[in-house]
């Protein structure tokens, strides 16, 4: 009986560990901001019906890469998406696991928008403008005090007598780390800096004006539909879903739009990444025909279906770069 | 003078009390307008997800066009491309059309339309080189103007659709070809990036998996650890530290025990990540103290004169336990189960740290595929920027609030049926 039993139960890890050392399907992690196009695509390469569907997992750009960077094998995931390029440490730890071979793919570019409800009149920001509006100290008369501004146009006269409201991003996310980078440093006065730590620049105000509003962008963009004074920042691909309720203010001048978003004229546009391991190209059945369907012209093309759902995407010499990196599978230099 | 006092004092008593009386219905009142204003919120969002709209389409099944002949094998039939006699049917609508507003037209049904095409070939072999209406799934930005939830009187430029498709679309609505019916793909596909494809097949069969799973480990372990502690156990102060250790692990957020799955059945016993099985294992050590706790409650419940017979008649210990008390104990133990599972059912923390927050595309056939869960996929679609997701969230939460309402109600039953009165 005890000798039955454990035949069954033996038998039972045996064929989980078989699952899980021969697997057939492609598993990818990484930044919640790819994941809907690469959701799209590995929905598109398994209707094909010539290797499974690619599991898909929304983990952040961070912890993407710890899993990773954690190993080659098929206990690792295959490809990860991130909303920046690979930082040091993370090339580091991915050596020291023994991920030597790594493919970088820029499948396309992101821009963020800083918009609001199309109730709402025209707007235009500069970088300096928006980090006043957001910071938690700024610098007037060469002290340092904390955000004294409640309207816009106590900034600069310029600017709407509107009360400043703006919904934001939680620190966890990786909209808010683009944001910081490419609006809150860049917009930081130099003042500032000099009088303290230029980390601070990207420190929020806490009071009524900036709300935090939550990872969901979709509940950001119907918060921002209802109170036309308000504004919030996300992705582009948000923007075109609901064109309907909300419109993108200028930044520096410049309104998003894809040519701009393309060739970074637009100040908040960054490139967005897929990161495969070499090792596993032969290993996982449909890895290298996946990294031809995700680059090919009809996905990331001017006018494929990732255009459609938001990707913008990248000029066309860097396209059809990006096309060659993907099919013969070159790994970038550490 | 005595008296005035007494019943001043005594309406004051009474006033105290009617009060106290008001201020308890006005709670109640408050808690039930909360819930109806939630659930109207959900069901008045959530309702349009279980209609789908489709537009018929006359569809000329050319021999030729398919190179299909009448002993065509199934298989033939399975690799033909039926995207050319679709694109036909399509362009047909606008003889006239330019060339760049063929695509506009191509755009007005899913992108699962050839495969519909197919299947309803597959099932009317006879209809080949013969027109035929094929009702076909409508795009989702066509189908949420039907709807009525994406407003049509905008300038074009901030539409997702254009006015040439806006055209197309009246024209057909005119000719009665477009028409809404009862989605049954909501509850037999799997998730999909196209609004109007997607369904919860696939979360709904994970979600059964893994509570399948979580169900196998925690209830004999729970009912095991409980009757030991309670019937058996000696009274000192290791049982005591359990005790409040199990107190405490039913407290703990249900987060940490995701981080201890992927520490231990991922990390170090390598077992496959995103599926059932492994869901199960984290939601089982979440839900073991919650199924201990209620059982240990429902042995107490039962009269020490009922183990006093049963020994008394000869019967050993465990005896007296088995036959006796646990039967007894029976319908407490059982509803505590459901009412921990149903905990297990709406959980999503612990599952993201074990993958199975992810995108899921075909429907789990064993506890060993990986799979989402029912909240999971509630997460993941609140997070979609298409507007037919909106619908598809709240009818997600239906489904879900649907279960558990089975669940809870059927915890309920056993607990009245069964439950023995010791009065």
């Amino acid at each position: 009986m005890i000798k039955k039993k454990i035949i069954i139960l033996s038998a039972f890890v045996m064929m989980i560990s078989s699952y899980a050392n021969a697997r057939d399907q492609i598993k990818i992690v990484g930044s919640s901001t790819v994941y809907p196009y690469t959701t799209v695509v590995a929905e598109r390469f398994g209707k094909q019906g010539k290797f499974k569907t690619p599991v898909v997992e929304s983990t952040g750009t961070g912890g993407g890469f710890k899993s990773f960077c954690g190993g080659v094998g098929v206990q690792h995931p295959d490809m990860t998406g991130a909303s920046r390029a690979i930082k040091k440490d993370e090339m580091e730890l991915c050596v020291k696991n023994g991920v030597t071979e790594i493919i970088e793919l820029p499948i396309g570019n992101d821009g963020l928008t800083f918009a609001h409800s199309i109730k709402g009149k025209d707007a235009n920001f500069t970088k300096a403008q928006l980090w006043k509006a957001i910071a938690h100290d700024v610098v007037i008369d060469g002290k340092l005090v904390k955000n004294p501004y409640k309207n816009w146009n106590d900034i600069d006269k310029s600017l709407p007598a509107i009360k400043i409201e703006i919904l934001v991003a939680p620190p966890t996310s990786g909209t808010r780390d683009a944001w910081d980078d490419l609006i809150m440093s860049k917009g930081c006065d130099e003042a500032f800096k000099k009088l303290t730590d230029p980390k601070n620049c990207t420190k929020y105000r806490e009071d009524a004006a900036v709300i935090e509003a939550g990872e969901n962008d979709t509940l950001i963009v119907q918060k921002l539909g209802s109170t036309p004074n308000a504004f919030g920042y996300f992705g582009y691909s948000y923007l075109v879903a609901n064109k309907d309720k909300i419109k993108a203010a200028k930044i520096d001048g410049i309104a998003p739009t894809i040519e701009g978003i393309q060739k970074y004229t637009y100040p908040v546009a960054r490139p967005l990444f897929l990161y495969a391991k070499k090792a596993h190209a032969s290993v996982i059945p449909g890895f290298k025909e996946f990294l031809a369907e995700y680059t090919g012209k009809s996905a990331v093309g001017s006018t494929g279906y990732l255009f459609k759902v938001g990707l913008v995407p990248n000029a066309k010499e860097t396209e059809e770069k990006v096309r060659d990196v993907a099919t013969k599978l070159v790994a970038m230099k550490n | 003078m005595n008296n005035i006092k007494k019943e001043a004092l005594l309406k004051k008593r009474y006033n105290a009390e009617k009060r106290f009386k008001l201020y308890g219905i006005l709670s109640i009142f408050l808690a039930i307008a909360f819930l109806f204003i939630l659930i109207f919120n959900i069901f008045s969002k959530g309702s349009g997800a279980f209609l789908k709209t489709e537009i018929l389409l006359n569809i000329n099944f050319d021999q030729k066009k398919l190179g299909l002949n009448n002993n065509s094998s199934e298989k033939e039939i399975r690799e033909a491309s039926f995207d050319e006699i679709l694109k036909d049917a399509l362009l047909a609508l606008a003889p006239s059309a330019p060339e760049l507003k063929q695509a506009e037209l191509v755009d007005i049904v899913s992108i699962d339309a050839e495969l519909e095409i197919k299947k309803f070939f597959l099932n009317n072999r006879d209809i080949l080189n013969k027109s035929y209406e094929v009702s076909l799934t409508l795009s989702d930005d066509l189908d949420q103007v039907y709807k009525g939830n994406f407003p049509r009187d905008i300038p074009e430029d901030r539409r997702r659709f254009s006015d040439f498709q806006l055209k197309i679309y009246d024209e057909l609505v005119s000719k009665n070809k477009i028409v809404s019916k009862l989605n049954w793909s909501f509850l037999t596909n799997a998730d999909s990036r196209e609004p109007e494809l997607a369904g919860v097949a696939s979360s709904l069969v994970g979600s059964f998996f893994t509570l399948f799973v979580c169900l196998l480990l925690s209830f004999p372990l729970g009912i095991l650890a409980a009757i030991y502690l309670e019937e058996f156990a000696p009274k000192n102060k290791i049982t005591e530290i359990i005790e409040v250790n199990v107190n405490n692990l039913a407290a703990v957020p249900s987060i940490v025990f995701g981080l201890l799955g992927l520490g231990v059945f991922l990390n170090y016993f390598y077992l496959p990540r995103s599926t059932p099985l492994v869901g199960g294992m984290v939601l089982a050590l979440m839900t073991l103290p919650r199924i201990i706790i209620p059982c240990r409650a429902a042995l107490k419940a039962v009269p020490p004169s009922i183990r006093e017979g049963a020994l008394a008649l000869g019967a050993s210990k465990v005896q007296t336990v088995m036959h006796n008390v646990v039967p007894l104990a029976m319908p407490g133990t059982l509803s505590g189960t459901i009412i921990g599972l149903s905990q297990a059912l709406g959980e999503t923390a612990p599952l993201l740290l074990i993958g199975m927050v992810a995108f899921i595309n075909v429907v789990p056939s064993t506890p060993l595929d990986p799979s989402a869960v029912l909240p999971v996929q509630v997460y993941l679609w609140s997070e979609s920027a298409e507007r037919g997701f909106v619908e598809k969230t709240s009818a997600t939460i239906i489904i879900l609030i649907f279960f558990l309402i089975i669940m809870n109600s059927f915890a309920i039953y056993l607990r009245n049926k069964f439950e023995k009165k010791w009065s």
